[in-house]
């Protein structure tokens, strides 16, 4: 599903990857942990096409990314290509980012009918079934600055699954909210992995969730992956010396 | 002879007032571009390089020439070039022009205070550009600067007796009318000056009041 294939990012002189390398295969749920700064956010941002790549290429469902073929040679994608490879992809940030001048209803229905062509009825009805899902049905008009950082981030998870994309970016969901709602949204998470075959990958501290949510956990370390292994093996034997340092640091602070 | 003539005074009313109208027309006219043309061009400075050079020097350009000089120019110089405009016509694009490049500088200051994660959300979500704009961008940017805006419509308003420079009689275009004809300069003038202060200092305390409700930029 995902390929990427010797890829480089640097901003100026400041490499944040570099000839990187890996495959999530249709349906794989991959976490990315590691230090800050080890480029697991890049990762999400690049395939989200919020970054572009400085080297190699990404493919996602056997189209490339940030590249377009023209004329048999491979250059920079437009604005337009980009878009369409994109929307197959969906993204849930660390801050919700839910537009306030909209209600939820409006968060949830702008892309669907702007972007995929669903009528307003098409939209509403898968509005309101996935608001039922993240348990939220009767805040879909209430605009999102009355809702809590749970139910915002909910509403976010609802607005990216509206666009029912093939690849599901998390990207630190529940790092800026309150402890106690971190269990919500997390059991609605492993629901969603359970109940769909979107690919997921996830960059997240909460160790306990990378383990019984991904089928594989990937361990960076400035811009490499020094260990991707199943979860069982990785938490309770890693390999590397620094995943073992890694982990025993995370474990004693949460 | 008395400083102030009140007979004087009242029988000159009718004509500052309708040089007062002609000033307001001027000042609605005028906003009414330098907030749509002010909106366009801090859009485009966000826009492909080249676009938003060319823009950037239009607005250097016009905020360091004198809107007097910009008057006399569209007046006097563009008949050169054949087109020929009439005063009023010249005033409503002299002051909106050159306000839209300050407005456009508000409107900057907006857009730029959206939140990076409003634009990554809406790429995310692969909404158009022009959608990014009109659904997420504006609708948070622009309620933020409307004080902002209505302080640069209160200074149009106090700059459109430039205007008496190409004959158009404005307010202060009549009292000087009427100051000429009665040699009597006291009270036109100060009753012109005193229009002005009327509407200017509610026009002022609403933005005030206004500022506190949206917060400042």
């Amino acid at each position: 599903m995902i390929v990427f294939d010797r890829v480089e990012k640097r901003f100026g002189d400041n490499v944040v990857l570099s000839d990187l390398s890996f495959t999530v295969a249709p349906g794989e749920h991959v976490t990315l942990i590691g230090p800050s700064g080890s480029g697991k956010t890049t990762i999400l941002r690049l395939l989200m096409c919020l970054e572009s790549v400085t080297g190699g290429t990404i493919k996602v469902g056997g189209k490339y990314l940030s590249h377009m073929e023209k004329g048999g040679k491979l250059v920079p994608a437009d604005e337009k290509y980009s878009r369409e490879v994109r929307k197959r992809i969906g993204m849930v940030f660390q801050q919700f980012n839910l537009f306030p001048n909209m209600t939820v209803r409006g968060n949830l229905i702008e892309a669907p009918t702007r972007v995929l062509g669903l009528s307003k009825e098409e939209a509403n009805a898968r509005a309101e079934e996935l608001l039922d899902l993240v348990g939220l049905k009767d805040k879909i008009d209430e605009h999102p600055t009355r809702l809590s950082g749970g139910q915002q981030q909910r509403v976010a998870i609802a607005r990216a699954l509206a666009m029912q994309p093939d690849v599901l970016l998390l990207d630190e969901v529940t790092s800026a909210l309150d402890p106690e709602l971190v269990a919500g949204v997390l059991a609605l998470l492993r629901d969603i992995g359970e109940n769909t075959d979107i690919t997921i990958l996830c960059v997240t501290h909460e160790m306990g969730f990378a383990r019984d949510f991904s089928h594989r956990v990937m361990m960076f370390d400035s811009g490499q992956v020094i260990e991707d292994a199943p979860p069982e093996k990785l938490f309770t034997d890693p390999d590397h010396p620094r995943t073992q340092e890694f982990l025993k640091a995370v474990l004693a602070a949460g | 002879m008395t400083i102030w003539d009140w007979e004087y005074a009242f029988s000159i009313l009718p004509a500052l007032i309708e040089g007062l109208g002609l000033t307001l027309v001027a000042t609605v006219l005028g906003s009414i571009i330098a907030m749509l043309l002010g909106l366009v061009f801090a859009v485009l400075l966000r826009g492909p390089r080249p676009v938003a050079m060319i823009v950037r020097g239009i607005v250097e350009f016009v905020r360091s020439t004198p809107l007097l000089v910009q008057i006399f120019f569209l007046y006097f110089g563009l008949p050169a070039f054949g087109i020929v405009l009439s005063g009023l016509t010249v005033g409503v694009i002299a002051l909106g022009v050159h306000y839209a490049c300050y407005t456009s500088e508000v409107y900057r200051a907006g857009i730029d205070a959206v939140p990076r994660g409003q634009w990554e959300a809406a790429t995310a979500l692969s909404l158009p550009r022009s959608r990014v704009w009109t659904g997420v961008v504006l609708p948070q940017a622009v309620p933020r600067v409307i004080p902002a805006l209505g302080n640069y419509v209160i200074s149009m308003f106090k700059e459109v007796p430039l205007l008496v420079a190409i004959g158009v009689l404005d307010v202060v275009g009549r009292a000087e009318e009427v100051g000429n004809t009665y040699f009597r300069y006291v009270e036109p003038y100060t009753l012109a000056g005193l229009f002005f202060l009327l509407l200017s200092y509610p026009a002022s305390l609403l933005v005030r009041r206004l500022e506190r409700r949206v917060g400042t930029i």
